[in-house]
């Protein structure tokens, strides 16, 4: 807002004033940076101290006062990490579950939004209010009957409680993907009728094109859900060759005592996919959190 | 009733109606079969569990309100949970809003190399739960903990953190706070939808930066603040991860929350019955809370010539 200010400062006051106002903004602003620049080496502190960690030999971690560059580089750390954990099974497992989840819930995602979006049919508009009420329910509430659901079908210990039901979609990425197909305009679906397209033709021929926007947010979404998923494992999975990396993870820690340096690596290799995927979909992810966030 | 029927009957749904209702309804189905099997049925279930003793091996028995009467009369558990909860939710939500409008008000200066700032604000959001709990179990470890040698260097005594009861907690909203950055986008976003015409506006009639931060960008602000304060309130009666890695509940039940109290009877002392019904406890206090927080939403969220 400071900036718009300086742009135009002649209609406020006269000559004298402006340039103390001036210098007031400039004030205004050096202090934005320095309040920035200070918390943003805060909040990368952590990263930073992450990877250092993951690269430190036993001895030096307990080291006083904090040595922050690596005294020999202990790059052994990592094939550690993979030893001391079945690393790979568990990559497996969360590769399997996380990509089941993105091509699943995209599919589903985007036909569900369809039905809430560009056909008009009695009842719709109720049944999305109850759609968009199901985000205010707390997990524990559905948690138990569904476990027990899962537990009567023999999936217990398998991915499938944590995979198929991504078919049924989400409520939250309906929502979103509503918002969007409703920006679509209706006559292009028109058209297409009158030239004889069934509703799914128009669904696959027009809008999916259109949405693939908001569909890649979608995906993104959906694979940093997975990936990051804690409780889902937690509660389904209980032998150690089902685990995905998250419980590994966890399971790592009541291990590794104070192996610090390998769980530090194992954690970063964990961070790494996440930050990378970030740096590659960067806008994506902008645009997906504004168009989850701004439709308050 | 009859009538009803008479009138179907003499006006058949129009064929046009009748195909998009069915269209419609394939289109959802998915969704439709999900809601009956993985939400309603679950829902109703477990409110009908609450009121049986349950332990999975042998089937449901019911005790009629004796869960409910044993969460209010015998569990110090239960309270100490509510507690820990309210008392996270009264710290980390206030800290957290302040923290993400504040930074994305300074963002929204226009500053240079916004684009790192952002960057580097948002990576912890997407950190996987549990490898940021393990990082900062880490960094928050009293003796060799990063933090706590930096304290040192500063001539402030370390504290206990997560082995001690008193400063367990504020570790954990510390822990929280590192994560603002997916509110904070969602505040940037909001920020840069707010109409030059009123800044200009406002110029005109002499207002300072001050000014149209309070009168301006604050109110036209408050439906995003809104949106997610109800998200985030909603969020912290299911908090679970972090505190079920790094403490489990302890040090003296100073972390155990609500969830990780349902999570530990359902899942480790095989309770289904009590933790359904602690369960349905908080669906009733989050739904009222829901309830409240929208009735009264009109007194200070300002929508825009009232279009949504």
């Amino acid at each position: 807002m400071a900036a718009k200010t300086a742009s135009n400062p002649q209609q406020i006051t006269g000559g004298v004033t402006i340039r103390a106002q001036r210098r007031i903004l400039a004030l205004q602003r050096l202090g934005a940076y320095a309040v920035l620049t200070i918390l943003a080496l805060v909040f990368a502190i952590p990263f930073v101290w992450l990877i250092t960690t993951s690269l430190k030999p036993p001895a030096q971690l307990f080291r006083l006062p904090i040595e922050w560059v690596p005294n020999p580089f202990a790059w052994s750390n990592y094939p550690q990490a993979l030893t001391m954990i079945p690393f790979f099974v568990y990559l497996k497992n969360t590769v399997y579950i996380t990509l089941f989840n993105v091509v699943a819930s995209v599919i589903s995602c985007s036909l569900i939004a369809y039905g809430f979006a560009r056909i008009r049919w009695p009842g719709r508009d109720a049944l999305f209010i109850v759609l968009v009420s199901t985000l205010m329910i707390p997990f524990p509430v559905t948690l138990i009957p569904t476990f027990l659901i899962f537990r009567d079908l023999g999936w217990i210990n398998t991915p499938h409680p944590l995979t198929w039901p991504a078919f049924c979609g989400n409520a939250f990425f309906i929502f979103l993907l509503r918002q969007f197909y409703m920006t679509i305009p209706e006559e292009l679906s028109s058209a297409a009728k009158i030239d004889g397209a069934s509703e799914f033709q128009i669904y696959r021929l027009i809008i999916l094109p259109l949405a693939r926007p908001a569909l890649a947010v979608v995906a993104l979404f959906t694979f940093l859900a997975n990936w990051n998923d804690f409780l889902g494992p937690l509660v389904y999975l209980s032998d150690r060759d089902q685990y995905t990396l998250a419980i590994g993870l966890y399971g790592f820690l009541s291990r590794s005592g104070t192996a610090f340096g390998p769980l530090m690596a194992a954690a970063t290799m964990i961070v790494a996919p996440v930050v990378v995927l970030f740096f590659l979909t960067q806008r994506t992810f902008i645009q997906g959190i504004t168009l989850t966030g701004i439709k308050g | 009733m009859a009538q009803v029927l008479t009138r179907t009957q003499r006006r058949p749904m129009n064929p046009i109606v009748r195909r998009n209702l069915i269209n419609g309804l394939l289109f959802i189905s998915p969704w439709l079969f999900g809601l009956m099997v993985f939400t309603i049925y679950p829902v109703l279930a477990s409110f009908y569990y609450s009121f049986t003793q349950y332990d999975v091996v042998s089937p449901p028995k019911w005790i009629g309100l004796d869960n409910y009467i044993e969460a209010f009369t015998n569990d110090p558990l239960f309270y100490r949970a509510i507690g820990n909860t309210l008392w996270y939710a009264a710290v980390a939500l206030p800290l957290g809003l302040l923290v993400s409008v504040s930074v994305s008000l300074l963002l929204n200066m226009k500053v240079r190399g916004l684009a790192i700032y952002r960057t580097i604000f948002f990576l912890p959001s997407i950190v996987p739960d549990v490898a940021s709990a393990l990082l900062w179990g880490w960094m928050l470890n009293p003796q060799f903990g990063l933090v706590n040698q930096l304290l040192k260097r500063l001539g402030l005594p370390g504290l206990g953190w997560l082995a001690d009861p008193t400063w367990s907690k504020p570790a954990l909203v510390l822990i929280g706070l590192w994560g603002f950055g997916g509110s904070m986008v969602i505040y940037l976003a909001a920020l840069q939808d707010i109409s030059e015409q009123l800044y200009e506006a406002a110029e005109l009639d002499g207002a300072g930066s001050w000014a149209k931060t309070w009168n301006i960008t604050l109110p036209m602000l408050t439906p995003t603040i809104f949106f997610n304060l109800v998200l985030g309130l909603i969020g912290t009666f299911q908090y679970f991860t972090t505190a079920f890695v790094l403490t489990g509940g302890g040090p003296a039940g100073s972390t155990s929350f609500y969830a990780l109290l349902i999570y530990n009877n359902a899942f480790r002392y095989f309770k289904m019955g009590y933790a359904s019904a602690l369960s349905w406890l908080l669906f009733a206090f989050v739904f009222t809370l829901t309830w409240v927080i929208f009735k009264t939403s009109g007194r200070w969220v300002y929508y825009e010539g009232e279009k949504s």
